[in-house]
């Protein structure tokens, strides 16, 4: 979609899209221990949204964002990728 | 008791729980009955055998013996029937899934239309998901479907497929290319008995024996005559449950059908009486179908059909399984008592003879026992049942009520009986008052019997319940395992509620007379002779020496700052604004000679009075807050049960009451107000002058007229601002209403000026009132009348009193309150429905994650920064100069 649109990296650099990283299987592998947490607990990402598609991530990758909270100054948050999700083609 | 937990204990667990469809054969296998007639009664009365009273579906009378089990109505579990119907027809509520089946697979083969080699690859990848994510299996599913839709033709066999369209409730039609042909319940279901194990893919679990034909009636299950009892009135005419006469009209019109088959009559008649068959059986399965018919009763009420049962509010589902009555519970009207605890309640001596607890005897409480027992079921303290529990552990049950031999029964108690005794002091009991929008509707009360037949409770705990003495009733539950008490001891008692886990600050304190009474404890110009303060002290419980007067001449004073530092804890130290630090009476430090900021250390009162900011519930940051806090709640307790009421009891010494002295204004602030109105009143006009010449300038985004309105509006509100200043600048500041409204006890100024002076602007939806009669708003003005009192204006106030036109424009406005508060409460009662739905079994777990009951992860740390409010300054974890400032005086204080 957001190739298709042309707008490539541009969606990383909007203000409202948070830090977006795609983690190794080392990170993520060490990010499911520390949570002790199995892939399938994760929130989801689908692999069709535009942030996935440009990081190039593929189902069961795991996706750093680094949000602004309004509680806890910046949070980490997890995403799983997944190939289907309710809502989205 | 323990003797009781047992039966609590986990015997058999089930571990899951897998609904399906009924299929034709379980229904026969569990018949006992198979109905072929829509009569109930014989002529004589008896029921018709092969009706729908038939004895054979299970004894309900007194004394009947089941024909098919030989129990009696106690015992028999009651049997269901079935009725054979002459053409199958579809079930309402399944139509959807046959839709999808009949979209995705082959009309002559019945296979998923779609190559074996993408049928065996999507078959692998949806295994894998049904194990691990079963919501995105059913999304998947439903892709499958909707490509398997596309396909024109039958990979498997090469038929040509046609299009299905489904048109609500329950019709089918095939688009061939001679037109539209509508598939009626015998085409469909042959169909559906084409499929195979292909359906997996579109979501179904056919691998466990389930099979969609199924979803097409050939027989009906007929439930067991428990489950639709009918009545008999006072006349000795019987009614039937409305679902009797909905399965009576199945039975009716499906002899109807089969006879019209045994007759050979022609097709159309048939298929005639089949379509009504199919409506009837959908609206005995949910009467409420859109497009179908409705089942009546003599063309009136709707019949309550299966899906009306379960359904809404009153439904199984809501009215029975989430909401059910219990028994040890009791409800009456509040009232208030400021001498109690705020961990107690009052509870009429009637109830806590009514209520019971039930507690084994032991040999230390043998003694106690007997005496309750002595006392018979009417004499409070006593007891209502023994259990005799012999040496094997079974009871055998004693009703004191229908015993006289109290005494010989109390002399035979042994440790190892049980008592059911009445609720003593000391007893904890859970008490509630609706809606319980939070966990402090509902806490643990400490139980004290009292006179009278209210329950009382203790005025600082009404914020918490929201709860006031209009009227108000409460509910009280009585736990019974030594579980749930300590339990309810442990967590759910008063005092460990006083901070709300929602921003931390206190829920439970002072309000209205305690507020006013605080301020005129602590307030500068009064002062307590010794008399006074014993008083003060005695009610307040303070056991001690007096301290130091601070006057000593003429007499022996001391300050009500004097008497309230003597319960706060030795190192206490705070600083803050009272609320009264604001206009006249600003100050922004210790420096203040208006005594507006609060200063207390090393746990004395040293400067400010004490008021809403101080003392009262809901203010986080207070005076309670710091001690809840840093001191725990039991000491918390100690302050709320002690100085407050030192803060009432000082308000009946001072006396604080209100005349209409208090809001009288001079004649020269009246001359003032007149005057700024007519100025005001000339500033209007001549908008409208300005408006009708057309040299009126637009706000960006409004129409003229609208930036007229708004123009009129903003006047009239500066209007009654100044005129609210004249008001306060005339009022002596130190009458008692003025002191109300200063330390936040009750009311405002804009309230007071509204009494002294004006009312202003009416308005209704935010804006003047215009609705009522063609150009004008009332038949009293002219058309069009320029002058803003023929718009909601109203220029008295309630000392001078109202006018009949400003009266019905206030009483407009103060409608809309009414209307606002009323939808409000709905809406926000059923978002807070739809919100605990959603997030009632989220928790957090112990690495500081919230998760759900699966464990998937909702929030990677609670509330992103994990901090407990509760446990907090208001949200802040630390706060540091608060800290600075208790280090600095503990080093003074060493110093020393």
């Amino acid at each position: 979609m957001a190739s298709k649109r042309g707008l490539g990296k541009k969606v990383l650099e909007h203000e409202l899209v948070p830090e977006h990283r795609l983690l190794t299987i080392e990170e993520a592998i060490d990010v499911l221990r520390r949570l002790g947490a199995q892939p399938w607990h994760l929130p989801r990402i689908s692999v069709n949204d535009p942030v996935a598609r440009v990081l190039g991530a593929k189902p069961g990758d795991i996706i750093e964002i680094k949000r602004r909270s309004h509680t806890g100054g910046e949070a980490l948050y997890y995403r799983i990728v997944v190939a289907y999700q309710k809502g989205v083609k | 008791m323990s003797m009781r937990l047992m039966q609590f204990r986990e015997t058999n667990v089930l571990d899951s729980i897998k609904f399906g469809v009924l299929s034709p054969q379980e229904i026969r296998k569990l018949a006992r009955v198979t109905v072929v007639r829509g009569e109930l009664y014989e002529a004589d009365g008896t029921p018709v055998a092969g009706g729908l009273r038939d004895p054979h579906f299970g004894a309900i009378e007194p004394g009947e013996r089941c024909p098919v089990c030989g129990n009696n109505r106690e015992e028999c579990p009651g049997h269901f029937g079935k009725i054979e119907l002459a053409r199958p027809v579809l079930i309402p509520h399944y139509t959807d899934f046959i839709y999808n089946i009949l979209q995705a697979t082959c009309r002559v083969c019945g296979r998923v239309r779609l190559p074996d080699q993408k049928i065996r690859y999507y078959m692998s990848i949806m295994e894998r998901l049904r194990v691990r994510w079963p919501q995105l299996a059913k999304v998947f599913s439903k892709q499958i479907t909707k490509e398997a839709a596309q396909e024109t033709r039958c990979p498997h066999c090469g038929a040509q497929q046609y299009k299905i369209t489904y048109i609500k409730p329950l019709f089918f039609y095939e688009k061939r290319p001679e037109g539209d042909v509508r598939l009626n319940p015998i085409e469909i279901r042959s169909r559906l008995e084409l499929t195979g194990d292909d359906l997996i893919l579109l979501g179904f679990d056919v691998k466990s024996g389930n099979r969609p034909e199924w979803m097409v009636a050939t027989v009906l299950i007929v439930p067991p005559l428990a489950v639709r009892p009918s009545i008999t009135l006072e006349t000795g005419l019987r009614a039937e449950d409305d679902l009797t006469h909905a399965l009576a009209e199945i039975a009716r019109q499906n002899e109807r059908v089969k006879q019209f088959i045994a007759t050979n009559a022609p097709e159309t008649m048939i298929e005639d009486a089949w379509m009504q068959l199919q409506y009837i059986v959908a609206a005995y399965i949910d009467n409420e179908l859109p497009g179908a018919y409705r089942l009546t009763h003599r063309r009136k009420r709707n019949l309550k059909t299966l899906a009306q049962r379960l359904k809404g509010k009153e439904g199984r589902l809501r009215g029975n399984l989430s909401g059910k009555r219990v028994n040890f519970s009791a409800r009456t009207v509040i009232s208030p008592d400021p001498y109690i605890s705020i961990n107690e309640v009052g509870v009429p001596e009637e109830i806590a003879k009514t209520l019971t607890k039930a507690v084994r005897v032991t040999p230390w409480n043998l003694e106690e026992i007997r005496r309750y027992v002595r006392n018979g079921p009417y004499k409070w303290p006593g007891a209502v049942y023994v259990y005799i529990v012999d040496e094997k552990g079974r009871g055998r049950k004693i009703d004191l009520r229908f015993r006289k031999d109290w005494d010989k029964i109390a002399e035979q108690l042994k440790p190892g009986d049980i008592v059911e005794r009445h609720l003593i002091n000391g007893d904890i009991v859970l008490f509630n008052r609706q809606p319980s929008l939070h966990r402090m509707s509902m806490m643990g009360h400490i139980v004290r019997v009292m006179p009278g037949k209210t329950f009382r409770l203790n005025l600082l705990v009404c914020p918490p319940y929201n709860a006031d003495f209009d009227g108000d009733e409460m509910n009280l539950h009585v736990p019974r395992l030594e579980e749930a008490e300590a339990e309810a001891r442990g967590l759910l008692l008063v005092e460990k509620h006083i901070l709300t886990p929602r921003y931390g600050g206190p829920i439970i304190g002072g309000r209205q007379d305690y507020v006013s009474g605080a301020y005129l404890m602590t307030v500068k110009t009064s002062y307590f002779s010794k008399e006074e303060v014993s008083r003060l002290l005695s009610i307040s419980g303070y056991e001690g020496e007096l301290p130091e007067p601070a006057i000593l001449k003429p007499g022996p004073y001391w300050t009500g700052k004097q008497l309230f530092s003597l319960f706060l804890p030795n190192d206490f130290y705070f600083e803050g604004l009272s609320k009264i630090n604001a206009g006249d009476l600003k100050c922004s430090g210790p420096e203040c000679f208006h005594d507006s900021y609060i200063v207390v250390k090393h746990g004395r009162l040293l400067e400010g009075v004490l008021d809403k900011k101080a003392i009262a519930a809901e203010e986080p940051n207070n005076v309670l807050h710091m001690v809840a806090l840093e001191y725990g709640n039991s000491e918390a307790r100690k302050l709320l049960d002690s100085v407050y009421r030192s803060f009432i009891r000082s308000l009946e010494l001072k006396g604080l009451t209100m005349s209409l002295a208090d809001i009288d204004l001079p004649p020269e602030a009246k001359k003032l107000i007149a005057e700024k109105v007519e100025e005001y009143k000339k500033q209007v006009l001549g908008l409208i002058e300005k408006y009708r010449k057309g040299a009126l300038e637009p706000i960006p985004g409004r129409t003229l007229e609208e930036t007229l309105e708004k123009s009129i509006m903003d006047v009239l509100e500066k209007l009654r601002q100044e005129v609210q200043e004249i008001a306060a600048n005339y009022l002596d500041p130190f009458n008692d209403v003025f002191i109300m409204a200063r330390t936040g006890a009750r009311g405002s100024e804009v309230n007071i000026a509204q009494m002294a002076a004006m009312l202003g602007q009416q308005a209704v939806r935010g804006k003047r009132i215009k609705r009522g009669f063609r150009k004008r708003a009332l038949p009293h003005f002219k058309p069009d009348d320029p002058n803003p009192e023929a718009w909601g204006f109203v220029r008295n106030g309630f000392r001078e009193g109202l006018r009949p036109t400003e009266m019905f424009f206030h009483a407009a406005a103060g409608r809309e309150g009414l209307v606002d508060t009323a939808v409000k409460t709905s809406q926000s009662g059923y978002m807070q429905r739809r919100l605990i739905n959603a997030l009632q079994d989220l928790y957090v777990t112990y690495d500081g994650t919230v998760r759900d009951s699966w464990g998937n992860i909702v929030q990677f740390k609670y509330g992103e920064d994990g901090v407990d409010p509760m446990l907090t300054y208001h949200g802040k974890s630390v706060d540091v100069d608060r800290l600075i400032e208790k280090a600095k005086l503990e080093e003074a204080a060493t110093r020393q």
